[in-house]
Formats: C-alpha cells, sequence, structure tokens
C-alpha cells in the first residue's frame, strides 16, 4: 500500500492560495489559509468555502436499498423522503458506535428502486464500506465505494444562500435544512445539499471532481463582495466545538454507544423495517437503559476562567480526583475564551457544578460545567 | 519570509537580538509563528527570574497546539512583553518587532547560535 497521501481536485488551488498543508486521514487537506480565527469568524459572520473531498461517499441502491440501511444503521431510513437527509450512526452488535453519518436519500433510480448516499467520515470510510457490504448479504442491494467519484465544496455563512443563489437554477427557499436535491451550480452538475458542521446556515455541493476547481472560483467570485474566504479544517475543528457536533475519534469511539454520547435519539427502536431487527439492537437497548438509570459518565461543556487551552486526553479534575477526560478542547473564538467537551462522571455533570478543573500540564485550571451547545445561532 | 540579519538564532525557532547593555531581545521567528497559527496565549518568564540556554522558560498555546518557549541564552529576565500577554496575535503579526518575548541581562550565551542565513536554510531544509 503507498502511503503518499491523497490529494483532492483542488491541490494545486490550495498550493496557489498559500495554503498551510495537513494531513488527515490519509489525505493532504488544507489547515488554513492564512489566520485560522479570521476564517473561523468569516463563517460566523460572512461566508467561508471549504473543501471537503476527504469525506467517504458510499452509495447504496437497489430494490432492498431501505431494507439494507434499515438492519445496518441505527436510524429509521425508511422514513427519509426523497430529497431529505438524515444524521445517523452506525454502529457494532455490541453497541459501538463505528461511525456517524449522513444518508442522503437521492432521486430514484432508473428502475424506480430507491438510491442512498451515504457520508462517512475519511478516517471511516473503508470500514463503513466494509460493514455496509458485509451487512448487504441477504439483501437485494448494491453498496458501492463513490470516494473517487466525488468532490465536496462547502459554502457555509450567513451570506451563503446569498452567493450560491447568484450561481444556481436550484429552488434554495425551497431547500429546508438537512434536505438536497440536484441542480446545476455554475453551469455544471451537483448534489445540493442544506448541511454542514459549523453550526451555520451553509450548503455542501457533491461534484464530479473535474469541476470542482471552476466551481470553487466561481463561488470564490460570487461570495467577493460580502466578505468570502477559503477555509480549513483547523476553523472547521473550532466551528464544530462551538455548535457542540462531535467529532469522531474524540467524542465518538468504539467504546461508546449513541446513549453514552448524548446522542441516543439517534437510535430508532421503533423502527419496524426487518421486523425491527438492526445490528446492535440488543446491546442499544441494555445502554439506553444504563443512560437512564445510571450513566456513568455524561459528555458536557467546559469554559476556561483562565487562559491556558485544554486539549483532548487531559484529565477533568475535582477536589484532587479525576473525574472526567477532555475529548477536545481549543481557544473559542465566538466566546474568546478556551472551551472543551469532556466526559465527566454523572455526579459532577450538572451544568454549573463548582470546583471543576482541567489537569494542564499539572496544574489545575478552573472550569465552568455548562450545557452543550456553547454557540447557537440566531434563525 | 525574511530573518533579519543583525539577529541571531536557535534550532528552536528564537532570535536574538545583538545585546545593548548586555541586554539582549528574545522572540520567536516568522516561520515558527506560521507554524504555531494564532497564538492565544504566552506564558512568559517573569522579570527577575533566571533562565537558562536551551532550557524551557514558557509557552505558547495556538488553536492547535501549545509548544514550549526556550531560552536562547542565560541571565536574568530584566523585562517581559506585557503587550504580547495582552494581544499574543501580536507574535503572528511582528514576530521580529512588537511580537518581542522578553528581554535578558546575558550571562552567558551557547556557541551555536545561528546567523540568519544559516537559520533560513535550517528552517527550509529541516538541516
Amino acid at each position: 500500500m503507498s502511503t503518499a497521501p491523497r490529494l483532492t481536485a483542488l491541490d494545486a488551488l490550495h498550493r496557489s492560495l498559500g495554503a498551510t498543508m495537513t494531513d488527515f486521514a490519509g489525505w493532504d487537506m488544507p489547515l488554513r489559509y492564512g489566520s485560522e480565527r479570521d476564517e473561523h469568524n468569516a463563517v460566523r459572520t460572512r461566508a467561508g468555502l471549504f473543501d471537503l473531498s476527504h469525506m467517504g461517499e458510499i452509495t447504496v441502491t437497489g430494490p432492498q436499498a431501505v431494507e439494507l440501511l434499515d438492519h445496518a444503521l441505527v436510524g429509521n431510513i425508511s422514513t427519509v423522503g426523497v430529497g431529505r437527509a438524515r444524521y445517523t450512526m452506525i454502529c457494532r452488535e455490541d453497541g459501538g458506535i463505528l461511525d456517524d453519518l449522513i444518508v442522503y436519500r437521492l432521486d430514484e433510480a432508473e428502475d424506480a428502486s430507491p438510491r442512498y448516499m451515504v457520508v462517512a467520515n475519511a478516517s471511516n470510510a473503508q470500514v463503513v464500506l466494509d460493514a455496509l457490504t458485509e451487512r448487504a448479504a441477504g439483501f437485494d442491494a448494491e453498496v458501492r465505494d463513490d470516494r473517487d467519484a466525488y468532490a465536496l465544496i462547502a459554502v457555509q455563512g450567513p451570506e451563503s444562500p446569498g452567493i450560491l443563489k447568484s450561481l444556481t437554477d436550484a429552488d434554495l427557499d425551497g431547500l429546508k435544512y438537512y434536505a438536497g436535491l440536484p441542480g446545476t451550480v455554475a453551469g455544471v452538475p451537483a448534489l445540493i445539499a442544506r448541511t454542514g458542521y459549523t453550526g451555520e446556515d451553509g450548503f455542501e455541493l457533491f461534484l464530479k471532481p473535474e469541476h470542482a476547481e471552476g466551481v470553487w472560483k466561481a463561488l470564490t467570485e460570487a461570495g467577493e463582495g460580502v466578505g468570502l474566504i477559503p477555509c480549513g479544517l483547523s476553523c472547521r475543528d473550532t466551528l464544530r466545538l462551538e455548535a457542540g457536533m462531535p467529532l469522531y475519534g474524540h467524542e465518538l469511539t468504539t467504546a461508546l454507544t449513541p446513549f453514552d454520547a448524548g446522542l441516543g435519539r439517534v437510535v430508532k427502536f421503533e423502527k419496524t423495517t426487518n421486523g425491527g431487527r438492526f445490528v446492535g439492537r440488543e446491546a442499544l437497548e441494555k445502554a439506553a437503559e444504563r443512560a437512564e438509570t445510571a450513566p456513568p459518565r455524561k459528555l458536557v461543556g467546559l469554559i476556561a476562567e483562565g487562559r491556558r487551552v485544554p486539549r483532548a486526553g487531559m484529565s477533568v479534575v475535582k477536589d484532587g480526583e479525576v473525574v472526567g477526560e477532555v475529548t477536545s478542547g481549543a481557544p473559542s473564538p465566538t466566546l474568546g475564551k478556551p472551551i472543551a467537551m469532556a466526559y465527566v462522571d454523572a455526579a459532577h455533570a450538572a451544568p454549573g457544578t463548582q470546583g471543576v478543573g482541567v489537569d494542564i500540564r499539572g496544574t489545575h485550571e478552573p472550569y465552568e460545567v455548562v450545557a452543550l451547545p456553547f454557540y447557537k445561532r440566531q434563525k | 519570509m525574511s530573518n533579519p540579519n543583525q539577529l541571531r538564532y536557535t534550532k528552536e525557532h528564537e532570535w536574538l537580538s545583538a545585546a545593548e547593555d548586555g541586554v539582549a531581545t528574545v522572540g520567536i521567528t516568522e516561520f515558527a509563528a506560521n507554524a504555531l497559527g494564532d497564538v492565544v496565549f504566552a506564558q512568559l518568564p517573569e522579570v527577575g527570574d533566571t533562565v537558562t540556554a536551551g532550557e524551557t522558560c514558557g509557552e505558547l498555546e495556538s488553536t492547535k497546539s501549545v509548544s514550549d518557549l526556550y531560552s536562547p541564552v542565560t541571565g536574568e529576565v530584566v523585562a517581559a512583553n506585557q503587550d504580547v500577554v495582552d494581544d499574543p496575535s501580536l507574535v503572528n503579526t511582528a514576530p521580529f518587532e512588537g511580537g518581542w518575548l522578553f528581554k535578558v541581562r546575558v550571562t552567558g550565551e551557547p556557541d551555536e547560535l545561528l546567523s540568519a542565513d544559516e537559520y533560513t536554510a535550517f528552517s527550509e531544509t529541516g538541516n
């Protein structure tokens, strides 16, 4: 196997923009173009442009595509209408999270069977592909690796509808949050989805890789007058952290169930496809019960009183005892203070709990326990 | 980027000014500031502290990471840049000027400080 990083269709463009690149899940991706704080603030107040072509697209088709997905995933995919999307997860038999996903229901195939696009995290795309392929046994459905079939460009922020509107024939006003429809952008075909990972309004555009550069340039030009700038993965991380969105490998792992992560709502025990059976059901029922009656730890927000920044893996402490662990931490540009997400023993997880700190290289820095998210946009 | 000729440099990416009345100024290079990204917190040595060449004397936090600050020389700290403590982004915007970190009354310096040309070659190639 080659260890050379994979390059997106926009690689040359990033380099011409002077991006600082980073290895992310085997891809060479833009970390930032200039100041990550400026990029973060642009998305909060104006608009930002992201290359997310590392995300893993998997197409699921065939007469029993929905039966397969309801079997393989924890969500109720049969209730997703054409042109809509759903945030869901794929779990192991023991309930451990393999990945969090967005499933888009596309328009129907020529034989009138349903088509879905499953979008996995780059770091888990192969795991998800393997699991779906394995779980497809016995279903009349096809699972196809489409990672190389798409480039993914996101335009996020309050100015994004206006910017995109000038380049598309699609009815953006009619496109709700978590919906996606085929259309043209800057003259080329795209799946236009109103989704994102920033806590702002915005769009994700799935395109043929050969069209990515033209669309990127057209969006850049259309956004010039309203402050759109290219944005890297560094600010994507602080944006999602402020919005309280989990990141696989940090808040979500195979050692945790969706209930442990406070996301039990994505598990739909009431689904009736396949007689209500799905991978992980029994373990997840127990996990739901445990989360209800005796949760071990809870995912909380922490806001620093000082200026030192908590990082993933640092201990949360109270009265000299370790009571939890930081899963993500960063200086928050919006709050102007360091923030973190952490799993904390249930006894100390209530918002407002006094005396909680983070052990930052031997010093117990005081932190306030808060409910997530840290930031919610005004609609 | 260009590294000013009148400064000397370390492989830990600090710069050191020529001493005036025995006092030299210390900062981090533009190369280091770019590598860190936005600096959000600077913990500097305090006036009166003794710093030792090659040893840690503070830390710089950026969005993505925290980095130790090493002193390029041995001596007593006579000033720390309060402007940087108040606005750490000065390290990014003016690393060789307003973003200086501390001043030392030098009592000893190592032999292996680099010239601007040597440091430029080091930071571009890693050796």
